[in-house]
């Protein structure tokens, strides 16, 4: 047991879990009005909720012992034997607070996918759907990364830093397949959405970065260089993305804020999988090329109406998720991290692969469980309300509440 | 007669109208944010990419409430003070009012419109 590495590890846990809150303000900025609380509690209540999930079975299905590649055994069912002791997992720090920061990360995951449906959700349909992603989507794909499961070290050998197949592809895509289940908000395509509080949404960017530290910095799950070293990465990458999506926004119109530090998001989501792994200029580069990969995807979705994606999930977290994961293929060097694997820039285009490999069986399986899970929720409990409620707005119709008096 | 002066202005202007307002003898007056467009339709704002259209633009309303012979000096001012000469800055509109009764008192008519200093008492 090490107090420096455990002691880190608490902080940063509680840095992870603030990301939620942070979030719920970064999407609440963006809705109307009306919907304000809504879209707030979608992300908040996942800390209720998946809490006790990770606590009941879901800490095992992650991270019990590897049955088949596939899935964690039931050994650690509402955290039987885990304690103040150490695990093999994390060899410095007690085993529960391995558990506890590896909880907010699961908290954060299905919050994420919030931002395809809001505005039209029906919130029990919503519970239910998020306690089965998790189960059915997170808890395997996160097993398969860092469990010692198919992807992973014992498998297909992908990096992945802090989250960025585990969290961001899975949230991303997830949100696509859930958009093109639930349909259009009513009036997309004719009317614009404005948004009705860009600053908190600046507030929540804000707080992102700050929990990132902790996303990433804490991944390196002791208080050493390569903390340190992961942190540094992020900050960079958030950063040049941050400062390239300014540009894109000025070269179209006038630098926009809300894309300012949507682009900050943005090189925050790429940088994770490689925080670890990459040199500082690597992350510069995967956060600046990050910018442009989201910001002309939600122009090309938004500009002909495909589908009412509606705050940008897949395209900033999906797009960018899966260019982070391959970058990370591109840019890794065990000369940051005796314990990664060098890319294809350093000589090894297998790495790539790997990375490619593990993307896309996640993506498939985010895609296609999400939207089964979707369509049969949609039949036995209706996915979205009426119209009239959708008209009146979900912070009444949902909850008989009133953002402001 | 007593007459209503709806005045529909930029929100930036507001405190330019109530200033030559109050220097031509206007005391009473209310204020309500609204929102709204007239022919200048809208503006273009930046989003997250690109941009996007706004139809409903926030304005400012004056209310005020006084005799007819005082109108046309009332709204010449109001013009002066809240005009840029670009599209948006505006429309007036007037009307009768039947009566006024004023609520601590109960006087009405012109006496409820009556305040010291107040251009209808000059």
């Amino acid at each position: 047991m090490d107090s420096g590495d455990t002691t880190w590890i608490l902080v940063s846990s509680a840095l992870v879990l603030v990301m939620t809150p942070a979030l719920a303000f970064f999407y609440g900025g963006m809705v109307r009005k009306k919907n304000i609380l809504s879209t707030l509690n979608l992300s908040f209540i996942m800390m209720a909720l998946i809490s006790i999930q990770w606590l009941l079975y879901g800490y095992t299905l992650a991270f019990g012992s590897d049955v088949k590649g596939l899935i964690g055994g039931l050994e650690f069912l509402g955290f039987a034997g885990v304690g103040p002791e150490t695990s093999d997992l994390a060899p410095t720090i007690p085993h529960m607070l391995f558990a506890a920061f590896q909880m907010m990360f699961a908290i954060i995951t299905p919050a994420l996918i919030t931002g395809a449906f809001v505005e039209r959700v029906r919130f029990k349909t919503f519970l239910v759907f998020s306690l089965l992603w998790a189960t059915l989507v997170y808890d395997p794909v996160c097993h398969w990364v860092w469990g010692g499961g198919i992807l992973g070290s014992d498998g297909l050998g992908a990096l992945d830093f802090a989250g960025g197949t585990v969290v961001h592809i899975t949230a991303g895509f997830s949100a696509l397949a859930f958009a093109l289940a639930i349909g259009p908000r009513k009036g997309f395509g004719k009317t614009s959405f404005e948004p009705s509080n860009i600053p908190y949404s600046v507030l929540g960017a804000g707080l992102l970065w700050m929990g990132w530290f902790g996303f990433n910095g804490g991944s390196a799950l002791a208080a050493d260089g390569l903390a340190v070293h992961a942190l540094f990465t992020t900050n960079t990458a958030a950063a040049a993305a941050g400062l390239v999506w300014m540009i894109l926004s000025w070269i179209d119109n006038k630098p926009s804020v809300l894309g300012i530090v949507t682009g900050a998001v943005v090189g925050l989501v790429a940088v994770t999988p490689g925080a670890g792994f990459v040199t500082p200029l690597g992350a510069l580069l995967i956060g600046g090329l990050a910018a442009p990969i989201s910001y002309y995807a939600i122009k090309f979705v938004k500009g002909r109406n495909l589908i009412d994606e509606s705050l940008d999930v897949f395209a900033c977290h999906g797009l960018g998720g899966l260019w982070g994961a391959l970058a990370t293929g591109l840019f890794a060097t065990t000369a940051v991290n005796a314990g990664g694997a060098n890319g294809l820039f350093y000589g090894n285009p297998g790495q790539f692969l790997s990375q490619l490999w593990a993307a896309l069986i996640a993506i498939v399986v985010s895609v296609a469980v999400t939207y089964l899970l979707a369509k049969i929720l949609d039949r036995l409990m209706g996915l979205r309300v009426s119209d009239s409620e959708e008209q009146v707005g979900l912070d009444i119709s949902e909850h008989a509440e009133r953002a402001y008096a | 007669m007593i007459k209503k002066i709806e005045a529909i202005i930029r929100e930036e202007k507001l405190e330019d109208v109530k200033n030559a307002l109050h220097e031509i003898g206007i005391v009473g007056m209310n204020v309500a944010e609204i929102r709204g467009h007239g022919r200048q339709g809208g503006i273009t704002l930046t989003g997250r990419t690109g941009t996007y259209q706004v139809d409903m633009l926030p304005k400012t309303q004056l209310n005020i409430i006084l005799s007819e012979h005082n109108v046309d000096k009332t709204v010449t001012t109001i013009c002066e003070a809240a005009s840029t000469g670009q599209e948006g800055d505006g429309i007036i509109f007037i009307y009768p009012v039947d009566d006024v009764v004023r609520i601590r008192t109960g006087e009405s008519g012109k006496e409820a419109l009556h305040y010291e200093g107040d251009i209808d008492t000059r």
